[in-house]
């Protein structure tokens, strides 16, 4: 039997980021408009494995998926051994925009998810003008911590047991199984402390509540998809970010959970074209 | 209801075996009612209820009645599905030794979904 291969091509970047060598991973899948895509915490670019493999979407997109260092199969960077991992807002800020250069990337349409959907916040208040629109998925301002983050990394609780278990009720119930367990395993797979230090920028540093107001549509399209059983950021969350934000366009997904790319594709994608096909006019 | 758990835990011989180096009592509290729970190497030994005088266990976790029945129900609604997110809606207080908790978190999660409906998922 032959084998079947996805459309998928991915690839090693050698790149400097904060001043360092780095050897970054990188995904990409069809032609046209870029679409770059910016995995949740802890986790990697598998998340939207479905978007690449999906004619609807990649027929009229570039779909280009990174793994953040230390996430997937992205190193970190020499060093880091005697290091403690931690994002902030102007890394991953100075990450994406040097990712978008690096691959020629020009105005791309940005959908991050989580902590890809914070950071969605953050350059479309600070950098309208380097997309062609922004969907924030599972967007809010701000998640205060609801549970002990230490334990996120600890050599005494395995990192990848406790890291798969905190997130598994944050799937949605309808998922299908196959899709529910993948996205799960990304979580089991993370190296350790990466989840954690990715948690700082999602609970303290990356806090955009008293900016948000300031985000200019007009600049830049905004559309936030939010999925209805997400107990991180919720509904709520998001429909407030939405409301103090003129001109930005939400829904709710329902049966959805925090990752709605990876645990539920085809329910997702029901949302994302119709985004897709009005982003292109 | 409770007494379920300990037919329904052990007859998962997947849950058992993941949870094979767990071995504990842990106290839970449905609004006032006390259950004492404990726990073998995966399967469940004992629910036993209260009212006790004093309880000795690793690590307790309490919610109010009609939380406890949200979750439990055959398809818990958002904010009730999981044992984090009642956490989250700071309904369900998890104290003690909460290490034991959290090392074993996918047992216990999928534990306590035992007393859902037959055939609902964890």
């Amino acid at each position: 039997m032959m084998a079947r291969f996805e459309p998928i091509i991915g690839r090693y970047m050698q790149l400097d980021l904060f001043g360092r060598p780095h050897r970054i991973y990188v995904e990409e899948a069809g032609e046209g408009t870029p679409l770059l895509c910016l995995h949740t915490a802890g986790a990697d670019g598998r998340q939207y494995r479905a978007l690449m493999n999906d004619r609807r979407v990649t027929v009229r997109h570039r779909v280009v998926a990174f793994d953040m260092p230390w996430h997937g199969k992205s190193s970190p960077p020499a060093g880091w051994h005697e290091e403690e991992y931690q994002l902030t807002s102007a890394r991953y800020t100075d990450m994406i925009l040097t990712v978008m250069s690096a691959l020629g990337l020009e105005k791309p349409i940005l959908i991050g998810c989580s902590i890809g959907g914070r950071i969605a916040l953050h350059l479309a208040l600070e950098h309208p003008g380097r997309f062609r629109a922004i969907i924030g998925l599972q967007a809010g301002a701000h998640v205060d911590p609801y549970y002990d983050l230490n334990f996120l990394h600890r050599p005494d609780v395995h990192g990848g047991e406790v890291c798969g278990a905190i997130v598994s009720g944050l799937v949605g119930p309808d998922a299908p199984e196959a899709e529910r367990w993948e996205t799960l395993w990304h979580y089991m797979q993370g190296g350790p402390g990466v989840f954690k230090g990715d948690l700082y920028f999602y609970k303290i540093d990356g806090d955009i509540r008293s900016r948000i107001a300031e985000i200019d549509t007009r600049r830049c399209p905004l559309f936030l998809l939010s999925g209805e059983y997400d107990y991180s950021c919720t509904p709520d969350e998001t429909l407030a970010v939405a409301r103090s934000i003129p001109g930005s366009e939400v829904t709710i997904m329902k049966g959805l959970g925090h990752f709605p790319m990876s645990e539920n594709p085809d329910a997702f994608l029901g949302y994302l074209l119709p985004v897709l096909e009005k982003i292109a006019g | 209801m409770l007494e379920a758990l300990k037919e329904r835990v052990n007859n998962d011989s997947a849950l058992v075996r993941r949870g094979r180096f767990l071995s504990t009592t842990f106290l839970l509290e449905v609004g006032a009612t006390a259950w004492l729970i404990a726990i073998y190497e995966g399967r469940i030994v004992s629910v036993t209820r209260g009212p006790f005088v004093m309880p000795s266990s690793s690590f307790a976790l309490r919610a109010p009645a009609d939380e406890w029945e949200k979750f439990w129900s055959g398809r818990p609604p958002p904010g009730s599905n999981d044992l984090m997110a009642l956490i989250r809606r700071r309904v369900l207080r998890a104290e003690g030794d909460l290490k034991i908790f959290m090392a074993h978190l996918r047992y216990f999660k999928e534990a306590l979904a035992k007393l859902r409906p037959a055939g609902a998922s964890a």
